[in-house]
């Protein structure tokens, strides 16, 4: 279809575009970018005078939760709320059941996603047969079936040696390697930082050496592999330190971090507040500013929603038995908005960490609007105020942590392929 | 943040932590528990009808006897209705929430909740489920809080020290696993103790145990010199399991309370404990059964203390 979005202010990151400027699409991709091309006539003109155009948001993390958890979301739901959020692409992890280690349950679940005609999905395929942590898949394989990278998840691998091979194995195809730090003995049974409040609630804890002493064994095995290793989540002020030297050093590093930690800390578990049970868990305020540190000086690439849906059952619970996660999906955008507007961050610089920084990680042919570009895009109303409500979200999920706030931003129209496929 | 153990009078709703309890109603609930005791006759309680057709749910999802027992009297000596549920930590794994268990005991027209529960926090989430006119007494859950304990032992240095803001106090033990520690510390510190210790060896102490307000040792010798107060807490069996401590009998020489430990402190300090003992783990016989030992008082003062806590949630909104 051909599509004119007409009067809109065009952030468009990789372009560094950011002005007044009207975007036309043919069939499925980018056509022009100010001036419509020679013999363009309008099926759809869609007004955006006050809306802010950018690429279709890239997420690199978002349970969608099938196979095998139909009962805390479905792609229906899912992809449904990930389009009411701009995001036309997103990266799931593979801690499906059964887990994404086979290229048959790859090819399904794409070939599910792709039948909804809503965001694109590029998987992360299991590293380990079963997240067990012992036997390496099939990467090529899966990456035929349309995988973009490995990881485990938030299920840990122990054993260095298979760590090794495993980065070993997917620098020699060149296979991007995603990883939460977490050394799972130093983190079991914990459920939030091993601080303060966790010392007065009487909850378990998480330290921060759980993350850093498993980032540094990353590193140094990224270091002897070569393997293109991406830092998923980090949480904490001294990893920030760890990921940053990495890169001055020359490692091929990347990272991201949750939306949850740029906003939150410990502090916001209150009395038990279940819906601030999240992994990794929320740290101090010292960890927060050193994320936003890290955000501002490029060390962190990409900001995430860690999209994890959970149902009501399992979330009222008291706190260490409620199950960890929060939807994220539709707060992605108004999330980075804030973070923007109270560090002084230019939009374009901000947008990039949700669209072309995030694309690069997973596919740098999306996350931008260049003329000839898969025409995926994201129309935002930056003034536009709404409260966070169960009623409000399209996600199964309804738990987070920013229930009952109010968000500014909210999405008006979503294109994917240049389709239409959300308009409020 | 609200409390939420107040209503918005700023009365005592619910008792689930004596963190954050404003001092006058600890004061008060200290003052109610005297009323009940008859000390010229014994420490007697008399039977007094507060809280005659109200019905009492003692819920526990974790094992106890005195705890159990003690609510259960003085809700009688309230003449309360009571009803005991030992649900254990199975009741879960049969399918039901914690949160269907008391919408059912709702519907049966409960009052007041007495829970104890393996779980940090289960108290907290029931308070804020239940309906307004229910009351609920938090009997200790998981790390996090056992008010009730703690305001019996404060009841128990008033009765023994008369004044609070002249004391130094010691706890000694497991202070990492230990609800009880966490509620001493705060309701101390609430009523102006001016010096609180928690002595333990690095692996029973909980990370930034300091910022609660006490000062740390690692040594029973330098810990125990001249405190007024010596409150033993209870080492569990497992933690030997967990690389926490190599042998019960290691930790008896360093850290268990005996008569020579003791001397440390002032010749008028006196050794509580919330019980049950390990005798040779963490308390020695003679210093259990000594003549500074207040172990058994701590439990009679625990009922008038729980009367006290249920008759003064009852009155709240009234």
């Amino acid at each position: 279809m051909n599509i004119h979005i007409k009067g809109g202010r065009l952030i468009d990151p990789r372009n560094k575009i950011d002005a007044l400027h009207d975007v036309f699409i043919v069939d499925k991709r980018v056509a022009a970018i100010g001036q419509a091309p020679a013999g363009f006539i309008a099926e759809q003109v869609l007004d955006a005078s006050g809306l802010i155009v950018v690429p279709g948001l890239v997420d690199v993390a978002a349970r969608l939760r099938e196979p095998g958890y139909e009962y805390k979301a479905t792609l229906e739901s899912e992809m449904e709320a990930a389009v009411a959020g701009g995001v036309t692409s997103l990266s799931c992890p593979p801690d499906t059941d059964p887990p994404l280690d086979e290229p048959g349950l790859v090819e399904m679940l794409k070939h599910r996603a792709r039948s909804l005609n809503q965001a694109r999905v590029f998987p992360v395929g299991a590293l380990t047969y079963g997240l067990k942590g012992a036997e390496l898949t099939e990467m090529a394989e899966l990456t035929d079936a349309g995988c973009k990278a490995f990881g485990q998840a938030d299920a840990p691998l122990t054993d260095t040696r298979v760590l090794l091979r495993a980065m070993q194995y997917a620098a020699t195809f060149g296979y991007r390697v995603w990883l939460r730090p977490l050394d799972s003995y130093l983190a079991k049974n914990g459920v939030a930082h091993d601080g303060e409040v966790a010392t007065r609630l009487g909850l378990p804890g998480i330290p921060v050496i759980a993350e850093t002493i498993a980032l540094n064994t990353m590193l140094q095995l990224a270091r002897e592999t070569g393997v293109n290793l991406h830092i998923c989540r980090i949480s904490s002020a001294a990893a920030v330190e760890m990921v940053r030297a990495a890169k001055r050093e020359g490692l091929k590093v990347t990272c991201d971090v949750s939306m949850n930690h740029v906003h939150l800390t410990e502090v916001d578990i209150g009395f038990f507040n279940a819906n601030c049970h999240l992994m990794p868990p929320l740290r101090t305020q010292r960890d927060r500013s050193a994320l936003r540190d890290g955000l501002r000086d490029g060390t962190i690439d990409a900001i995430c929603s860690n999209h994890s849906p959970v149902d009501d059952d399992a979330k009222q619970l008291p706190f260490a038995e409620a199950e960890a996660g929060a939807t994220g999906l539709e707060l992605l955008l108004p999330l980075v908005l804030k973070w923007a507007d109270e560090e002084g961050i230019p939009l374009l610089d901000a947008l990039a960490r949700i669209t072309t920084n995030s694309a690069n990680l997973i596919n740098p042919k999306m996350g931008h609007l260049s003329v000839g570009a898969h025409a995926d895009v994201c129309m935002f109303d930056p003034k536009l105020s709404w409260k966070v409500e169960p009623a409000a979200l399209k996600s199964q999920g309804k738990n987070t942590p920013f229930l009952g706030m109010q968000m500014q931003g909210k999405v008006r129209g979503t294109i994917v392929e240049g389709k239409i496929v959300y308009v409020a | 943040m609200n409390n939420p153990q107040l209503n918005k009078n700023g009365e005592l709703q619910h008792l689930l932590t004596t963190e954050g309890l404003p001092v006058r109603i600890l004061r008060n609930i200290l003052d109610k528990a005297a009323s009940f005791i008859n000390e010229a006759e014994h420490n007697e309680i008399q039977k007094v009808p507060l809280l005659h057709g109200k019905s009492v749910f003692n819920i526990f999802f974790e094992n106890s006897t005195r705890t159990r027992t003690t609510f259960e009297i003085a809700a009688k000596k309230l003449s309360a209705d009571v009803v005991n549920l030992n649900i254990g930590s199975s009741s879960t794994s049969k399918g039901e929430t914690l949160l269907d268990t008391v919408d059912n005991l709702c519907a049966m027209h409960a009052d007041m909740f007495v829970v104890r529960h393996s779980t940090s926090g289960a108290a907290h989430l029931i308070a804020q489920h239940v309906a307004p006119h229910i009351h609920v007494i938090n009997a200790g859950d998981g790390r996090h809080a056992h008010p009730t304990q703690a305001l019996l032992d404060m009841y128990t240095i008033r009765h023994y020290k008369k004044e609070f803001h002249n004391l130094r106090v010691a706890i000694v033990g497991d202070v990492l696993h230990s609800r009880v520690a966490r509620s001493q510390i705060h309701a101390l510190t609430t009523l102006g103790v001016p010096e609180v210790r928690v002595i333990a060896p690095k692996t029973l102490l909980p990370t930034m145990v300091e910022k609660l307000g006490v000062q740390v040792y690692h040594d029973m010798a330098q810990g125990l010199k001249d405190v007024d107060v010596v409150m033993m807490l209870r080492l569990q069996n497992e933690r030997m399991q967990g690389a926490l401590l190599p042998s019960a009998q290691e930790y008896f020489k360093y850290y268990g309370l005996t008569q020579e430990k003791l001397a440390q402190a002032r010749p008028d300090a006196i050794v509580m404990h919330p019980g049950p003992m390990n005798r040779g783990v963490e308390i020695d016989s003679s210093v259990a059964d000594g003549s500074q030992s207040v172990i058994l008082p701590q439990v009679t003062f625990g009922i008038a203390v729980r009367m006290a806590v249920m008759s003064t949630l009852a009155g709240a909104g009234k």
